[in-house]
């Protein structure tokens, strides 16, 4: 059987997000909770969770997360990083044994920085170092594979339910500013851990809900500017879209979600013309980049989230508002769960990005 | 008298009974098939004429015609066919080139044909397009973005030159003299009303034409016929023809005969003169030279048009694509070898070049391995039959496609392949004042206005299906096609899984 | 009877309200339990918290009162009975509903009363207190869908894009003055007549009843009927091959 990344897999799914933009830290109990109201639409072969804020300790690092197949794969991957980076620390990254989570790869930790020497004989800047060093290692060392590169924040994910994936990494024991969840209801199995969400790559994470359309026509633009989609998922494409377009042409978040969930011509035409013409550049020249079919998104950043569906709404989407608390969830069940007295709760619009950040001045 | 070793290949079948002698069959053949005799009373039929164009059959008023193949026959022969053997008689006849039009005929792999398209089903919604918004407008042109702000951070659109299209379809080059003033007329008027552009081909634009403008595209080809300042400026956008998929490295003939009043003055050549366009452009010897000659087109438009260069698929058409896409052309036309002609030596026709479907994968493909996709857009053209071939076409990585024969075919065209005599019974290929007035070009323009609709609803369907919304999603997505019956190179150069898989 | 719902699997708590002898039964603590009256008929719940998707599928007359939010495909296929929220519902409400009604106090999602249709004796209505998002009544067939954007200020419109995409029966009121600017061709609008708000008028009463808001109010404000143009012409769309 062909394991995820030899061939595509389509998802449904399940997705649930938490954000103190006061930077108040939440245990990652209370997002276990929220996602696992949403048992139904996942199908028990694929949980993961991204938290931010959960290294403050650690917070000038950047943290990867990495499976191994083997110590074999293990030791050649950390022979590349000792000489791409200086390791601060390094762990296997504490689990408790549950009876529904089998056959895990080896699973660790490391907080590096990369060599100053390294990094300046690149002529890249600093971002854009760990990030192709990040893509070699996925690509290049066979049975390793890094699942989460940013700094101050982390993923964690497994083939299982999403609570017993929550349970299984102790995430109790981790509080932050930001959570996002997701189940998965794959199609097939996809034979390994790594095809599970979220994905990540620096401090991008995406959860996603839905099988977009557009896959090969995004991919195969996207892989111009140095990415490789190793794993052929929708959210692998759609971190890559949204890194090349924020942190690669500058893009804001909300321009971002203009080119992936442009409006439709018919409405750009309605809008005042600087408008107008703001909106067709963005269509016509990302116009490869623009995703189409059913999706919900939340993206993950340093220091915010973004929530977005697709421009017809084909995905559910609800978000609601509690003090300085921001909930985001695919039903909206999964959001009173976890706080039952909302003060405003609403439903955004297709192609209309709702963005939250940590409030001025808080250090997280 | 010398013996005739060419047995008429179609037989004129009149129904006796049905025929009133009318002699329309007669007044419409401009190849002098049909004659009266007046001591029978009744019609006779000189088959050596006939080019089955369909023109009597489609006019008798009683139906009392049909063309059929003859089936008299030369002694079977797998490798010497009739119409190898005819040719060779022809050629010891004449001692000519031999001369034929339109696309190549020849029993190629159609590869469009082994091209199968995906739909939804399940796991993501598919559309019904009808009812729902569905989009197929499209750019082309360069597309390498350039973020720039104002003070207050607010993006400042980059006007760069561009096509812009309400569905990717363009009538490709068809020049006025190849065919007639009526069938320009169609074509142009077809364009503006449905938002997509035609292409002068190289004869020049006719002085009606001009408010036309913003659907036209001006070519300038090796012989430079009719190209100025003003002409340049006319269009929407300029094409440099390198070649075309009928005749990739040959040059153009139209004979003096064709050289009318009106068509030499578009041409700006002597009436009567031959209108003879070199093999290649005489300033373009390398690939720099074509650097040269695009910002020279660009400085005379004031860098507000975009810059096509046509080529014609042939072997190494991936690093051709390549070497134009770094010339700084906005759009590179590519046209497969079974792209039509008003005339092209048959050799040349039925053996060079190769096929669209190949040749736009490879290019496509290239140009993202280098990662200069976005600097030019790919139209892709050469025998582009339905809009499933348009669908298939985008999906391996066109932007937009270009028509010419099906545009004919929706002009009246029998695709009798016999332009080069210029004798059109239709009045397409023709600049015969009796002939060319049998083209109405308000019939013409609402017929090609229907085919376009009619495909560009195809492939909203198709589009609906794999649950996307706007074309520019179809664009690349090669997943969307699988192969049936092809061997795991030709599918490897398709980039394209086989089905099943 | 009481059921609290609290952590119960939404086919334990389904079960139970089949096999509860009472014909009222209240629902406490309700949180994401999907179909929950789902084929019912004869009986009343009301239901605390939020209620999952397809509340009411296939409803066969029984009676739901959501007090509280409701999710996505309420009232999906449903074929009698009502459903009332006195809150927000999500996507596509009342799905190919062919009889029966849904009042909802709040907003709804998109593609609302999409393909409803009506057949015989049988026609359903949807009223929404307050907007609805995009392609409301998209392939609408039959029915009734009424939108009184309550809290709507004034030059702003109840309705997202697309409005009655596909309409081809039935009826979409609009408590409103102007069309939305992407109005189809396709469609017809007239401002309500005597006649028009006869018909309506029994529903928006009846609104006004369930969720205690002031009819003259709600009754006194122009009202626009759209209905689809009859002229049909998704036909000519389509040329016989042979």
């Amino acid at each position: 059987m062909q394991r995820e990344g030899e061939i595509r897999i389509p998802s449904g799914c399940a997705v649930s997000g938490i954000f103190s933009k006061a930077g108040t830290p939440i245990s990652g109990d209370t997002i276990i909770r929220s996602i696992s109201v949403m048992h139904d639409r996942s199908n028990g072969l694929g949980g993961g969770f991204a938290g931010y804020g959960i290294y403050p300790e650690y917070k000038k690092y950047y943290a990867f997360h990495i499976f191994y197949d083997n110590s074999v794969s293990k030791q050649e991957c950390e022979k590349f990083l000792e000489r791409h980076f200086d390791i601060i620390n390094l762990s296997k990254i504490p689990t408790r044994k549950h009876p529904k989570i089998m056959d895990e790869p080896l699973i660790w930790r490391y907080f590096v920085t990369p060599l100053p020497h390294k990094l300046s004989d690149s002529q890249l800047d600093e971002r854009e170092f760990v990030a192709r060093c990040v893509i070699r290692v996925n690509t290049q060392i066979n049975g390793a594979y890094i699942f989460s590169s940013g700094k101050n924040m982390g993923v964690f994910k497994a083939v299982g339910f999403p609570e017993d994936v929550g349970e299984f990494y102790r995430l109790d024991e981790y509080s932050g500013y930001c959570w996002t969840a997701h189940g998965r209801y794959p199609t097939n199995t996809p034979g390994w851990w790594g095809g599970a969400h979220p994905f990540a790559l620096l401090d991008f994470s995406i959860v996603h809900n839905g099988e977009i359309s557009s896959y090969d026509a995004n991919r195969r633009w996207v892989e111009m500017f140095g990415y490789t989609c190793n794993l052929q998922t929708d959210t692998e494409v759609i971190t890559y879209i949204f890194d090349y377009l924020i942190r690669k042409q500058g893009l804001t978040l909300q321009e971002a979600a203009s080119v992936v969930a442009a409006p439709f011509w018919d409405t750009i035409r309605r809008m005042p013309e600087k408008e107008q013409e703001r909106l067709t550049y963005l269509r016509d020249v990302f116009s490869s980049l623009l995703i189409t079919g059913p999706f919900s998104i939340l993206l993950g950043f340093e220091g915010g989230l973004m929530a977005l569906n697709d421009r017809l709404k084909l995905r559910s989407m609800v978000v609601a508002e509690k003090g300085d608390t921001f909930y985001v969830a695919s039903e909206e069940s999964a959001i009173r769960i976890i706080e039952p007295e909302v003060d405003r709760l609403w439903a955004p619009r297709g192609g209309e990005p709702v963005i939250v950040r940590l409030s001025s001045g808080t250090s997280v | 008298m010398s013996i005739e070793y060419i047995y008429p290949e179609f037989e004129v079948i009149r129904h006796p009974e049905r025929c009133i002698g009318c002699r329309i069959c007669e007044q419409q053949c401009a190849n002098g098939v049909h004659s009266f005799d007046p001591k029978s009373g009744k019609m006779l039929a000189d088959e050596s004429k006939c080019v089955n164009c369909h023109r009597c059959v489609a006019l008798c008023p009683v139906r009392a015609l049909k063309i059929v193949k003859s089936d008299h026959t030369f002694r079977p022969n797998s490798n010497w066919p009739d119409s190898i053997i005819r040719q060779v008689y022809r050629q010891a006849g004449t001692g000519g080139v031999l001369l034929s039009s339109m696309g190549n005929p020849e029993p190629y792999p159609i590869y469009w044909d082994k091209l199968l398209i995906n739909a939804s089903q399940v796991t993501n919604p598919s559309i019904d397009p009808l009812r729902e918004p569905m989009e197929t407008r499209t750019f082309l042109g360069r597309k390498t973005p350039v973020i720039r702000r104002d003070s207050e951070g607010r993006l400042l659109p980059q006007k760069s030159p561009r096509l812009e299209l309400s569905t990717p379809i363009l009538f490709s080059a068809m020049s006025y003299g190849s065919i007639s003033y009526n069938a320009h007329a169609s074509l142009a008027a077809a364009a503006k009303e449905l938002g997509i552009c035609y292409n002068t081909g190289e004869g020049g634009l006719h002085k009606d034409f001009y408010v036309y403008g913003p659907n036209t595209i001006v070519q300038v080809a090796s012989g430079r016929f009719g190209v100025h300042k003003e002409y340049l400026n006319a269009g929407a956008a300029v094409e440099i023809k390198i070649g075309q998929g009928a005749k990739p490295g040959i040059g153009g003939h139209l004979p003096g005969a064709k050289i009318v009043e009106d068509v030499s003055r578009t041409r700006m050549i002597p009436e009567g003169s031959d209108a003879i366009s070199p093999a290649p452009h005489h300033d373009i010897y390398s690939i720099e030279d074509l650097h040269q000659l695009v910002f020279s087109l660009k400085e005379a438009t004031g860098y507000t048009k975009p810059i096509i260069v046509k080529v014609a698929a042939v072997h190494n058409i991936a690093a051709i694509a390549s070497g134009i896409a770094r010339s700084g052309a906005d759009i590179i036309a590519i046209d497969g070898f079974r792209g039509g002609t008003g005339a092209a030596p048959t050799r040349i026709r039925d053996t060079i070049g190769i096929p669209i479907e190949l040749a736009l994968a490879a290019v496509d493909q290239r140009l993202r391995e280098e990662g200069i996709r976005g600097d030019v857009s790919i139209i892709a053209g050469g025998s582009i039959r339905s809009s499933a071939d348009m669908v298939k076409a985008i999906a391996l990585g066109a932007d937009a496609v270009y028509i010419g024969t099906a545009a004919l075919l929706a002009l009246g065209c029998h695709l009798c392949r016999s332009c080069h005599a210029g004798r059109c019974n239709w009045g397409i290929a023709t600049q015969r004042p009796d002939l060319v007035k049998r083209l109405d070009p308000e019939t013409g323009r609402q017929r090609l206005v229907n085919l376009v609709q009619a495909w560009t609803l195809e492939i909203k369907e198709i589009m609906g299906g794999m649950g996307i919304n706007s074309i520019e999603a179809l664009r690349g997505n090669r997943l969307m096609l699988r192969g049936v019956g092809l061997t795991s190179r030709e599918l490897s150069i398709l980039g394209v899984k086989h089905a099943g898989e | 009877m009481v059921i609290d719902a609290r952590n119960m699997h939404f086919k334990d708590l389904n079960e139970s309200i089949r096999r509860s002898p009472d014909a009222s039964i209240e629902i406490q603590n309700c949180c994401g339990q999907r179909y929950i009256g789902c084929g019912l008929s004869g009986k009343e719940l009301q239901i605390y918290g939020t209620p999952g998707n397809a509340l009411g599928a296939y409803l066969s007359g029984a009676n739901l009162f959501v007090h509280g939010n409701g999710q996505d495909a309420a009232g999906d296929t449903m074929d009698g009975g009502s459903i009332y929220v006195d809150g927000l519902l999500g996507d596509a409400a009342g799905y190919a509903m062919r009889g029966g009604s849904i009042y909802v106090h709040g907003n709804v999602g998109y593609r609302a009363g999409i393909h409803m249709k009506a057949y015989e004796e049988k026609s359903p209505l949807l009223v929404v207190g307050g907007e609805a998002g995009s392609f409301l009544g998209e392939y609408q067939a039959g029915g009734t869908i009424i939108v009184l954007g309550l809290h709507t200020e004034k030059g702003r419109l109840p309705v997202g894009n697309f409005c009655g995409m596909g309409m081809h029966g039935g009826s979409i009121y609009l408590r409103a003055e102007t069309l939305p600017p992407d109005f189809s061709e396709r469609l017809l609008s007239r401002e309500a007549s005597e006649e028009d708000r006869s018909h309506i008028q029994p529903a928006v009463q009846e609104f006004c009843r369930a969720f205690g808001e002031d009819f003259e109010t709600v009754w006194n404000a122009c009202f626009l009927v759209i209905t689809p143009n009859s002229q049909n012409p998704y036909k000519q769309l389509y040329a016989a091959e042979q």
